[in-house]
């Protein structure tokens, strides 16, 4: 798979940072697994961070800390250790999206967006929010500008819009200078997830009007 | 450190535990309450992450990141967390062949990227060094740095980018 489409330097920086909200860094999770750059890129990152640990000017501990941390460790092994899931190579959706889905793709419960589109809002906090898009093959999401930013990585066919055309695991960010129409391949349904920290402009009246209802 | 850390994951050693728990304790504890995090709270955190530290031992592997850099991750996972009450989503993990054991020459090169990425850090202007640790360390936004500072978020954007690249080209 060739990706062509990254995450910025400045988001893999914000996703390293923990400074994300939880939908930006769903959708940084779900690139990372599948973009081998991006994650050896946010390796990178991290290890920054570890270089600014060690560089932390010490604040000295509780004299009972050891004893106390000892103390929690030794609780913390009587719960029984989390079940790591095995991992599914015939999944269409990354593992972290799974996680948010309860499944792959038909654990989805999908709602009517308008125009064919459906989508399924996942449960992120409220700083951001993320959400599954299904647009039909051929078909288009109604033209629309951005108050804030917005991440759509493709997990599944591909849609084209006035920049370029993005397949699977390619991810676009747009902000308030990008408006688009983004049309989905013809050959096959596009899936996308999306996330956004501020709602959607619409040109055209009607989706303005359905904008509060379908929470984009 | 990753001798230390190898004793801890392999056998449990608490001596060991002692000797990472006497160098990243105070750290972490520092990196929390310049995160924003109040003393008390920082001191019960990082408890909790240092007790991470033991209990999820057998995920560290040396040949993927330093000790202070998986310390890192999961301190800074329980600052969003505790700051925030966010998930933080993590990529999936990447399945490994049957050869588990990391290529001892991996270890060594992650090693001295860590000193050498260190050094590369000190050799940054002062002012590149303060925004790289505001992103890290100050729990700001890119727009929340502009804020404060009153420049232009297209001269810290570019800054921070500068700063990066320094760094690539200094571990390169």
């Amino acid at each position: 798979m060739t990706i062509k489409h990254h995450l910025s330097d400045k988001l893999l920086l914000a996703y390293s940072a923990g400074t994300l909200p939880e939908a930006f860094s769903l959708v940084a999770a779900a690139h990372l697994s599948l973009c081998d750059e991006c994650r050896a890129q946010a390796a990178a990152l991290d290890s920054v961070g570890g270089v600014m640990l060690d560089r932390c000017e010490a604040v000295a501990m509780e004299n009972d800390s050891f004893a106390a941390t000892m103390a929690r460790i030794k609780s913390s092994l009587d719960m029984a250790p989390v079940a790591v899931p095995p991992s599914d190579d015939a999944a269409i959706l990354p593992r972290p999206l799974r996680d948010y889905i309860g499944g792959d793709l038909d654990a989805v419960r999908w709602r009517p967006a308008g125009g064919g589109v459906r989508q399924a809002i996942l449960p992120t906090s409220r700083r951001a929010s993320a959400r599954l898009l299904h647009i039909p093959a051929g078909m288009a999401v109604p033209d629309h500008g951005h108050r804030g930013t917005e991440l759509t990585l493709v997990l599944h066919g591909a849609f084209r819009d006035q920049t370029d055309r993005f397949g699977r695991g390619d991810v676009e960010v747009a902000d308030q200078s990008l408006k688009h129409t983004p049309v989905a391949d013809i050959g096959e349904d596009c899936i996308c997830l999306a996330a956004t920290d501020a709602p959607l402009r619409f040109s055209g009246l009607l989706p303005r009007i359905a904008q509060p209802f379908l929470r984009i | 450190m990753t001798a230390l850390m190898l004793s801890v994951r392999d056998r449990r050693d608490e001596a060991a535990f002692a000797a990472l728990f006497s160098h990243f304790a105070p750290r972490v504890k520092a990196f929390l309450i310049r995160s924003g995090t109040n003393r008390g709270l920082a001191e019960e955190c990082t408890q909790d992450v240092m007790a991470s530290v033991w209990t999820k031992a057998h995920q560290f592997d040396p040949s993927r990141a330093s000790v202070a850099t998986w310390i890192y991750t999961i301190a800074r996972n329980r600052k969003i967390d505790i700051l925030r009450r966010e998930r933080r989503p993590e990529p999936e993990d990447l399945t490994w062949g049957p050869e588990a054991e990391p290529d001892q020459i991996d270890v060594l090169a992650l090693q001295q990227d860590h000193v050498a990425l260190g050094r590369a850090l000190e050799t940054l202007p002062e002012k590149q060094r303060e925004l790289i640790e505001k992103a890290y360390f100050g729990d700001l936004s890119h727009s929340e740095i502009a804020e404060i500072t009153g420049l232009p978020l297209g001269t810290i954007k570019s800054r921070i980018r500068l700063a990066l690249d320094r760094l690539r080209h200094a571990l390169a």
